[in-house]
């Protein structure tokens, strides 16, 4: 008697659902009716998948709405709907990166890519190599310290004055009209497009230098303008969750500001720190457009960032892609190009696992 | 008695230093947030002063012989038309992508999910300009073609599509793929700002996720989903290398499929490292439009930010 009275009750509960098998049958069937729609018109992998999982939901949705009601329906629509956007939005970047993997392979493990520079290697050199079918000669070697050097010169410029521009905002400033104006502004830099930095460091430099001035310094400069505002918003968010209770008892143990500054409240925050820094190189090592206009394009190595035009890894894939080295020849610049990039993707991986990295070696030991 | 003195004097020693030593940092700091706001004042100065030559020239020798506003306007517009787009296509999945990150997803996939959109975002645009002019040029020729045949009529689509599909319909998409990470992940961070309660209080009432969603998600995140978008068409618009290698560039056209238009930043790279005079002197006023565009579009959103700041129920 009692177990009939749970029975009819669990039924009344459920009515007006469908069975849980439900999904896993209008999948079957999506994909068996796909298949079969594909057979008629020529069949591909991809629209196989696309055709099910259009056919899925639409199955999905449409049971729904016929035993669930409207409201049940309309969650199942937004769910499909949330889910593809988000498959769609897979498509791309894994398309990015198995095109420059598939591409770029080949060029970087070619012998002498990374240790050579494009030095002598003129058209008639990449004509050579593809009528004879030798490997592809030149490199990425001075395009790689150039990329080095000129992020290292951007870093030693940014870091600094990011970091007490932040160090103001949050110790110093106590909310002041200008620590509101610095605020607005670092946000309006952020949104600086990065050719218009390197037009300002390229018309700076041209006021001072004289015009044609094209340095990896000036090229440094270009890419502080980007670097400074995203130091200063992770240093900040990062000096900020520094719990008081730290400062004022430094203050309380009669440590001078700048002390408790330098020897309280940064080592707590380095963690945050180094890798807001890290992430900015990150971001800056990867720019192309202000090189192009600051550092000009360099064929040979150059370590002086004072002098000479300098080359690096992204106005070299840049170039090599516009203007390959041998017109009729293309395909050994290209092959150069796209190695460059899997090597510039590699770095700036490199550097964001690194930022992550760093967070964790620099954390301050807690008490346990 | 020489104890006491050495006591005395490294006390006034490290009071001395600490004197100055405050004196030093504290206006270090402040230096460093005065040399801030001087740098972006320099970036506009240098760039008006470099600039007005242009304005002071006769129009028969600005590029194109009509003067600088009929130079400037068309890749303005191509500027504009790719950035919308970019945007078009990228704000419905980027919020999608955000809510299945935020909403959908388990939540130990979600973390690396997350991970993975930051690191999309990371990605140099020079690389998915390479991408867009090697590999999707080539794959949306058929779609063009057929957009041509069947839907020509439609000024947008007027044929006959570009046989490279280097068009700003191509540059557009590309744009949208760079966008999509940066909107994603940013619109993440507010949904998963959203109060739990309102959350929590809508599903214990009897609401779908769904509605879950549309009732104490997405009026929360309102603010954020538009300044997010504003901050992604801030980046559209500033965006050099993805277009300068996709799109074979020419003269401003309603058609997005065939090649045609060009846009600021485009225009300045292609052209800027040959420039001279003149010339130089005109990429840069086409530069300081584009700062003034992007300028205006990102204090947009920041206001968008800071006024839902105050309203929102997160504080």
């Amino acid at each position: 008697m009692a177990t009939l009275m749970t029975e009819r009750k669990r039924s009344a509960l459920t009515r007006g659902r469908l069975p849980k098998y439900t999904p896993y049958a209008i999948a079957a069937s999506a994909v068996i009716v796909a298949a079969a729609l594909m057979a008629l018109v020529g069949f591909n992998v991809f629209g196989w998948a696309v055709l099910s999982a259009v056919l899925f939901a639409v199955g999905n949705v449409g049971s729904s709405a016929i035993v669930e009601g409207r409201r049940k329906a309309t969650d199942k629509l937004a769910t499909s709907l949330v889910v593809g956007a988000f498959l769609l939005a897979l498509l791309p970047l894994i398309s990015v990166i198995w095109t420059v993997l598939v591409n770029g392979v080949p060029g970087l493990v070619t012998p002498g890519f990374l240790g050579s520079s494009m030095n002598g290697v003129t058209g008639a050199v990449d004509n050579a190599s593809v009528k004879n079918g030798t490997p592809v000669l030149g490199g990425v070697y001075h395009a790689l310290v150039g990329s080095v050097l000129i992020t290292f010169w951007a870093t030693l410029i940014s870091v600094p004055v990011g970091l007490l521009a932040a160090i103001y905002l949050v110790e110093y400033s106590a909310g002041n009209k200008f620590s509101k104006v610095i605020t607005f502004l670092v946000d309006v830099m952020t949104g600086i497009p990065s050719i218009v930095a390197g037009l300002f460091a390229a018309a700076f430099f041209a006021m001072i230098l004289g015009p044609g001035t094209k340095t990896g310094f000036v090229a440094a400069v270009a890419l502080s303008v980007l670097m400074i505002p995203v130091v200063v918003r992770s240093s900040e968010e990062m000096l900020k969750i520094v719990p008081n209770e730290l400062r004022e008892a430094a203050y309380a143990l009669g440590v001078r500001k700048w002390r408790t500054i330098m020897k309280v409240v940064i080592p707590t925050a380095i963690s945050g720190i180094a890798s807001g820094v890290t992430l900015a190189i990150a971001r800056v090592i990867g720019e192309t457009a202000p090189l192009l206009v600051t550092a000009g394009f360099a064929t040979t190595i150059n370590t002086n960032v004072f002098a000479g035009w300098m080359s690096s890894l992204p106005t070299f894939i840049y170039t090599q892609i516009m203007t390959p080295t041998s017109p009729s020849n293309p395909d050994p610049s290209t092959q150069r190009a796209w190695a460059a990039a899997l090597l510039l993707i590699i770095l700036v991986m490199l550097l964001n696992l690194g930022a992550r990295l760093v967070a964790r070696i620099f954390a301050p030991k807690t008490g346990r | 008695m020489s104890t006491t003195k050495l006591a005395h004097k490294a006390k006034t020693g490290r009071t001395a230093t600490g004197r100055t030593g405050d004196k030093v940092f504290s206006g270090a700091a402040l230096g460093a947030g005065a040399l801030i706001v001087a740098v972006l004042f320099a970036v506009a100065l240098f760039l008006i002063v470099q600039a007005l030559p242009t304005f002071a020239a006769p129009a028969s020798e600005i590029t194109g012989g009509k003067g600088f506003i009929s130079y400037i306007f068309p890749i303005v517009i191509g500027t504009l038309i790719a950035a919308t787009i970019a945007l078009l296509i990228a704000t419905p999945i980027g919020v999608a992508v955000a809510l299945f990150i935020s909403h959908y997803a388990p939540r130990k996939l979600a973390r690396g999910l997350g991970y993975v959109v930051d690191l999309l975002a990371a990605i140099p645009s020079v690389v998915y300009g390479a991408w867009g002019a090697s590999f999707l040029a080539s794959q949306l020729k058929v779609p063009y073609a057929w957009l041509a045949e069947h839907a020509g009529w439609i000024p947008i689509f007027a044929g006959p599509a570009s046989s490279t599909g280097k068009t700003i319909l191509t540059a557009g998409v590309v744009l949208a793929v760079m966008v999509l990470p940066i909107i994603a992940s940013l619109t993440r961070e507010i949904f998963l700002q959203a109060p739990m309660l309102h959350q929590e209080a809508a599903l214990a009432l009897g609401a779908t996720r769904w509605e879950m969603i549309r009732m104490a998600v997405l009026p929360f995140a309102r603010g954020g989903i538009i300044s997010a978008v504003m901050l992604g068409l801030g980046r559209a618009l500033g965006e050099t290398m993805a277009v300068a290698l996709v799109l074979s560039s020419g003269p401003m056209i309603a058609s997005l499929i065939r090649s045609g238009n060009q846009t600021i930043a485009a225009e300045i790279a292609l052209n800027f490292p040959e420039a001279f005079g003149l010339r130089m002197h005109e990429l840069i006023a086409a530069g300081l439009v584009l700062f003034l565009i992007t300028l205006a579009v990102n204090m947009v959103a920041r206001w968008i930010i800071n006024r839902h700041k105050e309203f929102s129920g997160a504080n």
